[in-house]
């Protein structure tokens, strides 16, 4: 089991294998597709992430100490950018979660070549599965 | 005499080299701007005002004896004329300079507190934009008054006898866009403000979408207030107008209370200037102001009916290139449209579409548009709205059919 900034850095690696943006985008596409979905019966209000312009759902519980993401959204794109998060912190420990750091965005450069509403739903996911991570810690303590 | 001003022979090659944006590469590709309904561009001569005017008379108006307060005055003051025979409103102080068409709106609904009393009525149409909605019914709350929503159809059309059926005595204003910013539907506003009429009732017009294809006569249409953004037609953002009708104006309360607007101020009592002051509290956007009167300047040189005419060109060809990609959906189909073009592809989100398109240098809206409820009536969340200018052509368009259609591979 690889730890966040194994993934992260593998991530950045991939993505750095792109000529252009279009190739990007098919590959955040192609990531969307093996998103972990959410169960249909999770797809509630209180479930939705503010501050997305698509709808995004994500729904955490434990597995031992670990936690574990679903999620889904009616855009493509969108999909494909959770699926990426939800590789990085997905069945890890709450606390690493939390001490991780987002950097890689950066590297990768997804932020800046998302549309401002897009990086602000990007920071609210983020923002989400912490606060999902910060939660499930107290739990644990 | 008057002067006309000089027409130019329409030529879109030669009005392109006016726009210092178009030349704009985005990841590489030609920028293709199709969000016109959003915001316009703005050709060098609007931009070279805005450059002269810092660089050579920028002062406060109205209040300075000097020379460049004195020489900004004047230009702020034609700026006005220039908007006023545009629109052809009687009178200069008719025309109230504002910071866009929210900011008219916001006046004039805030005026109408004093007027409305509970158990009145006030109209809306199911096409507006929410700062068309969203001041009224605060309107509403704040005295009792009670919103009603003129219904419209399938293809974006307002029900004229339902609109009817909601007139009465009760009616005391009724607000109708020129132009559906969504749909690109041009209402019946000379109807609708006939109507409203007859049952003595006032009209304000939002002609944000309108005015940068058709050259509203607030006379000729009789309308009480009429709302426009600089922004839309080739001017800086920031800057609008309000009409008003003088009886209107008059009747209507400051909407802020500062500089210029008053008369004389005591602490027992301060009177307020007369219209436009009455208005125009503070420094206004004086640099805007003027760029607004070079953008219209610009703009009727050209022709707004030559430019409709070559805008509906554009649409029409658009129209029928997207209507040969399958899935499509066009949402308005008015007889009577602008050109813009609202539409999804089955299966796919419109955020989906319009981010691989920006990858491919192409500008257009997607989301509600400031228009959920149109959203609601077409039991969407959203669509992708390209909307055309007089500045872009059929090559452009070309593209921009390439594009979706790579997107919509993509995404398939």
């Amino acid at each position: 089991m690889s730890n966040i900034k194994e993934i992260q850095e593998e991530i950045v690696k991939e993505f750095s294998m792109f000529d252009d943006w279009m190739e990007r985008y098919e590959y955040m596409i192609e990531l969307g597709k093996s998103l972990p979905l959410i169960d249909e019966k999770y797809k509630i209000e209180e479930n939705l992430i503010k501050g997305c312009q698509s709808k995004v759902w994500v729904h955490a519980e434990l597995q031992g100490d670990k936690l574990l993401f679903t999620a889904d959204s009616d855009a493509i794109i969108t999909k494909g950018i959770v699926a990426i998060l939800i590789r990085v912190f997905s069945n890890q420990h709450p606390t690493q979660i939390l001490e991780s750091d987002t950097q890689f965005i950066d590297e990768i450069g997804l932020k800046e070549h998302l549309s401002p509403t897009r990086a602000n739903g990007l920071v609210s996911m983020i923002k989400q599965l912490k606060m999902y991570a910060l939660a499930y810690q107290t739990q644990l303590n | 005499m008057k002067v006309a001003a000089e027409k130019i022979p329409f030529n879109v090659e030669e009005i392109r080299k006016d726009f210092p944006i178009l030349k704009r590469k985005i990841n590489g590709f030609p920028l293709v701007y199709f969000d016109n309904a959003a915001t316009s561009q703005t050709p060098r001569q609007v931009i070279d005002t805005i450059v002269d005017y810092y660089s050579n008379y920028n002062a406060n108006i109205h209040r300075g004896v000097h020379t460049l307060s004195q020489e900004a005055t004047d230009k702020y003051e034609t700026a006005r004329k220039k908007i006023q025979t545009h629109f052809n409103a009687g009178k200069p102080h008719e025309i109230i300079f504002t910071s866009g068409t929210t900011h008219g709106i916001n006046l004039v609904a805030s005026g109408f507190a004093s007027i409305l009393q509970k158990g009145d009525e006030i109209l809306v149409s199911a096409l507006e934009h929410h700062s068309n909605i969203v001041p009224w019914q605060m309107l509403c709350e704040k005295t009792g008054a009670v919103l009603k929503v003129i219904p419209m159809d399938q293809n974006g059309e307002l029900l004229l006898d339902e609109y009817e059926k909601l007139l009465s005595k009760k009616t005391k204003i009724v607000m109708v866009n020129h132009v559906s910013n969504t749909l690109g539907t041009v209402n019946p506003i000379k109807k609708i403000i006939d109507k409203a009429h007859s049952f003595g009732a006032a009209v304000l017009i939002d002609g944000a979408q309108a005015a940068p294809h058709i050259k509203a006569d607030v006379q000729a249409l009789d309308v009480d207030f009429y709302v426009a953004s600089a922004h839309k037609m080739c001017g800086p953002t920031g800057v609008g107008m309000l009409y008003g009708k003088e009886e209107w104006l008059k009747k209507l309360p400051p909407y802020q209370g500062g500089g210029e607007m008053i008369a004389t101020v005591t602490f027992k009592k301060t009177t307020y200037a007369d219209l436009p002051h009455k208005f125009e509290a503070g420094t206004p956007n004086i640099c805007g102001g003027i760029a607004f009167g070079a953008a219209l300047d610009y703009m009727n040189a050209i022709g707004i009916d030559e430019i409709a005419k070559y805008e509906h060109q554009l649409l029409e060809y658009a129209t029928k290139k997207l209507l040969e990609i399958e899935g499509i959906k066009i949402y308005g189909t008015a007889k009577d449209k602008t050109a813009v073009i609202s539409f999804n592809i089955d299966g796919i989100h419109p955020y989906d579409i319009g981010t691989i398109i920006d990858k491919l240098g192409i500008a257009v809206r997607t989301g509600h548009h400031c228009t959920q409820p149109i959203m609601d009536y077409f039991k969407i969340t959203g669509t992708i709205r390209a909307s055309f200018s007089f500045y872009n052509t059929t090559q452009e368009i070309d593209l921009f059919i390439a594009a979706v259609k790579r997107a919509k591979t993509m995404l398939e």
